[in-house]
């Protein structure tokens, strides 16, 4: 059962929320690097300076990918949080990743190319666990719909428990987190400038942090949905994962995509077949 | 009664226009010729379906003392002797060798058992069957059009070449034929016969360059061809052999596993040689040499998926066997390591074959495992994969004779330099592997097939590795074709326009078919299924209008480029603030001038075709081997 | 108001500086002063970047690539030269490769002395930029405003003033 009004409350809330976050994220990166920090309001700031710079492009299809990019981003967490069929929130999710991909080699700029080739690493990396989560939750609560997962009464972590770990190792690659981040992040200098987002500037730039947000928020949904038993316990495990992947982010060096790509692979292969097969079994040889 | 006349009119007039093909002179008495048989074909496979779609499957009565079994025999034999003739004029033993085991063993079962093979009725079309006819009769008559426009073009560039346009249209009408045939007849010796005839006419197109590599890989395809059509003949044998009447298609499907299992894996075998299934995959990637349309129609969108097309027709025998569990092993292997190779690969014609022989690996993987929910997934995929791969193929076709090249890395800048072109190959593109459109959800389907088949796990473990390699070679190539470059001459303008009538349309029908797939399941495929399997498969009604909102979006979305808008300041791209010229120059140390080319990533020491061949022909020889093992098994203890 | 002041990134480029003024502007990042706070970040990637903040003087190696920095920075941005050497050549003045500061070749908006400045000065300099950058976002604001109405008005290009051209 889908519920638009759901998914409206994400299209204007989830902004706010994700900014927040961003803006704690760096408070707390800050102390832990012994430092004071910037305001949790900074995010918003940030994109407010972004908008009203100057709208200076590479080329004109610049805004339109990273408008897409939000777009869609934004299409597919309102999907994601009305309740929607998982698989197609997962499908969409790419398709709006991939706007911003094109973007990049739109500029026709070495670093942004880079990037873009990066980037599509990067999603060949964490897309296999991804799918293989929705499929995990799909064998432990019958549905792939967000709606049905959500309401179940029992704790679907319990079921997925390999996934879900799984899950957590390719969430550092989806927030853009050392040891990850290899096609972009927020951090300074990288050996290919800004990666991705080389060539935006001003407005799409700022759309393109939107979308950073909205995205987070979609998978702290996702977090949430292991847990959505328990709404306090769903609370508190999106607040402790959010903080594990800060503390993982500022004590790990980035590493090269042929360690990122390997290892996610690796660990989903190995979750997912034991996972995947433990339920099987469980279920008595039926799905 | 009505709809027998159009079935024999759909085999037999494109032999007319074939033969018309031969004497046709003059260059626009081909292209009228071509044009109207193309329509003609078209209009009666719409009509055929609109006359028959909900009316289940229909069998045409069956004339006693037919002589088409007689004809056919002959026309075989000639055959074999033409290949016969061939295979010792290029001294291909095993070719000969080939021919000589297949001819003898259908000469023994012709004096032995042909006369006491009895069939209910030779001809038959159901809703699958009218999915395929549209195929051939739509995708296919276009493919004929955009040729005339191609292979002008083809021997204006290729001087050397002898023009032998007339033989050229002659076998590639002649294909049709044998195709309309193919997926009409319930007669098992029929569809041996037209499998023979689409193998013969895929060596003579193969080749037709008459260059050594065209000839090679030619005689490769026929080979492996050749190996499919024994394990077809040993089918047929066996069936006379076995004293019961199982020589229709309906016929062997109703007689049940235990006794339809060795055939069922006999044709199966054909089956994966024609759509080049690993080990048998190189025959479709050295095809590659022949002119594009000849890609476009046999070896992506008609003549391998009889390949499949057959292996879904018998997927009720296969599920829920150990046969089929290893068919469709080595269906979801092929599908992984095709998918692999293909992000090493440079040439664009060689990442379309590859892509082609992953995508039949799924259908085949969706086949054995016989469920409804997978059948229903592999037809998506069958019709969908047609309309994207054909557009692909004919637009690469097109660009190459533009720009001379068939390389990806070549195509950079491509929508600066061949707009609207570069816009179809977007299309055939994102029509591969991104949501909303058909490939996508067909791999939906199938991830929902897999999930709820016994061990269904393993093949979806299978799957999303694949398909998040698919997702990397294309995205690649479409960032490569949508890069904005500053340089580039405009070159779109000489394209020929029944090369664009044909592009134009199967991006239509791209949309479209997305567009209407939801009726399309519920008229055609939901009956099919029915009637089959017993169960029906859908998308529910909330994805369907989510995912026609996403098509909306992505159609109207693009034209907001085209709108008037005030211009922007443009920024030049980063290159760590060194002066750059348009096109890319800057002056390297020492006041060198170089140029920054960007190429992509091809992971060849991941991917390379090299590495990953060899295992793929292992792993699938070995689950051939097992499949074979398995219905022998079976076979002696039922 | 407007967000300019709030959320400066910037680029630091070093012309051809011996690294001293570098190194003290590195220092501003770190734990001790920490401009982070002020939503400061340094992005090296002149498409991102609000303030230039450039070290070392003018040669004929880097003349093109300041230049070309400064031309990829979108509107409004200011440009600060940090130490002696990028305000005028600083002791390299003399010497036959170097042409002088950085204003030879882009106009300057903070000129911030020292050799090697101090974090202290460093960060003065970046906030007295802060200032002139809003006043540039507004004047960019009405600059626009009157465009637009002249446009409205039917009058050409031409007819407006010079300095809106400038910026």
């Amino acid at each position: 059962m889908i519920t638009f009004v759901w998914g409206l409350v994400f299209v204007l809330i989830a902004p706010v929320i994700g900014g927040l976050i961003a803006g704690i994220d760096r408070k707390v990166t800050a102390h832990m690097q012994g430092r004071v920090g910037p305001s949790i309001l900074q995010p918003f700031w940030d994109v407010g300076k972004l908008f009203e710079k100057e709208n200076a492009v590479v080329n004109e299809t610049q805004i339109f990918y990273a408008f897409c990019y939000t777009l869609f981003m934004a299409f597919t967490g309102a999907l994601f949080f009305a309740g929607g069929d998982l698989l197609l929130v997962i499908f969409a999710l790419t398709l709006s990743q991939i706007f911003l991909v094109l973007g990049a080699y739109s500029a026709n700029s070495p670093y942004s190319y880079v990037g873009a080739e990066r980037e599509l690493l990067q999603i060949m990396a964490y897309e296999p666990m991804v799918i293989l989560t929705a499929v995990g939750m799909y064998m432990a609560t019958k549905s792939f719909n967000v709606s049905d997962i959500a309401a179940s009464p029992f704790p679907v972590v319990l079921f997925i428990p390999g996934l879900f770990l799984g899950f957590l190792y390719v969430l550092t690659i989806k927030l853009r987190k050392s040891p990850f981040d290899i096609s972009t992040s927020h951090h300074a200098h990288q050996e290919i400038v800004k990666g991705v987002t080389t060539e935006f500037s001003g407005p799409s730039l700022g759309w393109i942090e939107i979308t950073h947000w909205y995205e987070t928020v979609l998978l702290m949904g996702f977090v949430w949905l292991f847990f959505a038993f328990s709404p306090i316990l769903a609370l508190v495990a999106v607040i402790v994962v959010y903080l594990f992947e800060i503390l993982i982010d500022n004590t790990n060096a980035r590493v090269k995509w042929q360690l990122a790509v390997k290892s996610s692979w690796a660990i989903a292969v190995v979750m997912g077949i034991a996972n995947l097969a433990a339920l099987y079994f469980l279920n008595g040889g039926i799905s | 009664m009505q709809f027998v006349q159009l079935l024999i009119f759909l085999i037999l007039f494109p032999l007319v226009t074939a033969l018309f093909m031969l004497v046709a002179k003059k260059e626009i008495e081909r292209t009228w010729i071509v044009k109207l048989s193309a329509v003609a074909i078209a209009m009666i496979t719409i009509w055929l379906l609109i006359t028959t779609f909900d009316k289940g499957a229909l069998y045409s009565p069956l004339i006693p003392a037919e002589p088409s079994g007689l004809v056919m025999f002959i026309l075989e034999m000639l055959i074999a002797v033409f290949i016969l003739y061939l295979g010792i004029k290029h001294r291909k033993y095993h070719v000969i060798a080939l021919i000589l085991i297949q001819s003898a063993m259908m000469i023994f079962f012709e004096f032995s058992f042909a006369s006491s093979a009895e069939v209910t009725s030779n001809l038959f079309v159901d809703e699958f069957s009218n999915i395929l006819a549209l195929i051939i009769g739509i995708i296919g008559s276009l493919i004929c059009v955009y040729s005339l426009g191609y292979m002008k073009h083809f021997h204006e560039h290729h001087a050397g070449i002898p023009d032998k346009r007339n033989i050229f249209f002659f076998v590639m009408f002649v294909f049709l034929s044998a195709m309309f045939g193919l997926v009409f007849a319930n007669n098992i010796i029929w569809v041996y016969f037209f499998w023979e005839v689409t193998t013969l006419c895929s060596f003579l197109l193969i080749g037709y360059t008459k260059t050594e590599e065209a000839t090679n890989n030619a005689f490769s395809a026929l080979w492996m061809n050749l190996l499919g059509g024994i394990a077809f003949a040993g089918a047929i044998l066996w069936i006379g052999m076995s004293g019961h009447s199982l020589m229709g298609l309906d016929q062997l499907l109703a007689s049940g596993k235990a006794i339809a299992l060795v055939p069922a894996a006999l044709i199966g075998f054909a089956g994966l040689t024609k759509a080049a299934q690993m080990p048998f995959s190189s025959w479709l990637v050295g095809a590659m040499v022949a002119p594009t349309p000849v890609s476009a129609l046999l070896h992506s969108s008609t003549m391998v998926k009889a390949g499949v097309y057959i292996l879904v027709r018998l997927a009720p025998v296969f599920s829920g066997t150990a046969t089929g569990y290893a068919l469709a092993l080595v269906g979801a292997f092929t599908f992984l390591i095709a998918s692999g190779i293909a992000i090493s690969q440079s040439n664009a014609k060689r990442v379309l074959a590859y892509s082609t022989i992953a995508n039949l690996g799924l259908v085949v993987a969706c086949a054995g495992i016989g469920t409804y929910e997978a059948i229903w997934a592999a037809i998506l995929l069958i019709v969908f994969h047609a309309i994207s791969k054909s557009l692909l193929f004919l637009s690469v076709g097109t660009v190459e004779h533009r720009i001379r090249s068939r390389e990806i890395d070549d195509m950079n800048g491509l929508i600066v330099r061949m707009p609207k072109l570069a816009a179809m190959m977007v299309i055939g593109i994102a029509g591969m592997f991104l949501a909303p459109f058909g490939m996508l959800i067909s791999k939906w389907a199938a991830i929902r097939g897999f999930i709820d088949a016994p061990f269904g796990f393993i093949f979806v473990i299978i799957l999303v590795f694949g398909s998040a390699m698919t997702l990397f070679f294309w995205a690649k190539w479409m960032g490569k074709i949508l890069t904005v470059t500053s340089d580039g001459k405009h070159v779109e303008g000489e394209v020929d326009r029944s090369e664009w009538a044909a592009l134009v349309s199967l991006a239509g029908l791209s949309f479209i078919t997305t567009l209407v797939f939801p009726l399309v399941s519920v008229k055609l495929l939901e009956p099919f299924l029915l009637e089959n399997y017993g169960n029906v498969a859908r998308l529910s009604q909330d994805n369907i209008l989510i995912m026609i909102m996403m098509l909306f979006l992505l159609l109207l979305l693009p034209l907001s480029i085209l709108l008037p808008h005030r211009k922007h300041r443009h920024l030049a791209p980063y290159m760590g603030g060194r002066t750059t010229t348009q096109d890319m120059r800057f002056s390297g140390s020492l006041g060198v001038q170089k140029k920054a080319v960007m190429s992509n990533y091809y992971l060849t020491s991941w991917f390379g075709e090299a590495k990953l061949r060899p295992l793929g022909i292992w792993l699938c020889s070995a689950l051939i081997g097992i499949m074979f093992i398995a219905t022998v098994f079976r076979g002696m203890f039922p | 108001m407007t967000f300019m002041a709030k959320s400066p990134w910037i680029i630091h480029y070093d012309a051809s500086s011996c690294n001293g003024c570098d190194i003290e502007v590195l220092a501003c990042l770190t734990p001790m002063y920490d401009v982070e706070r002020f939503g400061i970040i340094n992005t090296g990637n002149p498409k991102h970047a609000d303030i230039f903040v450039v070290t070392g003087s003018i040669n004929e190696q880097n003349r093109e690539i300041v230049k070309n920095l400064y031309d990829q920075m979108p509107r409004p941005n200011v440009v600060v030269a940090v130490g002696i050497c990028a305000t005028s050549g600083g002791v390299f003045r003399e010497c036959y490769n170097v042409a002088g500061g950085i204003d030879k070749v882009i106009p300057v908006d903070v000129y911030v002395m020292g050799c090697a400045c101090r974090p202290e000065s460093i960060i003065d300099g970046i906030v007295t930029a802060l200032g002139i950058l809003e006043e540039k976002r507004t004047k960019m604001v009405l600059d626009a405003d009157a465009k637009e109405e002249h446009r409205h008005a039917g009058l050409r290009p031409e007819h407006i003033s010079k300095t809106e051209g400038a910026q």
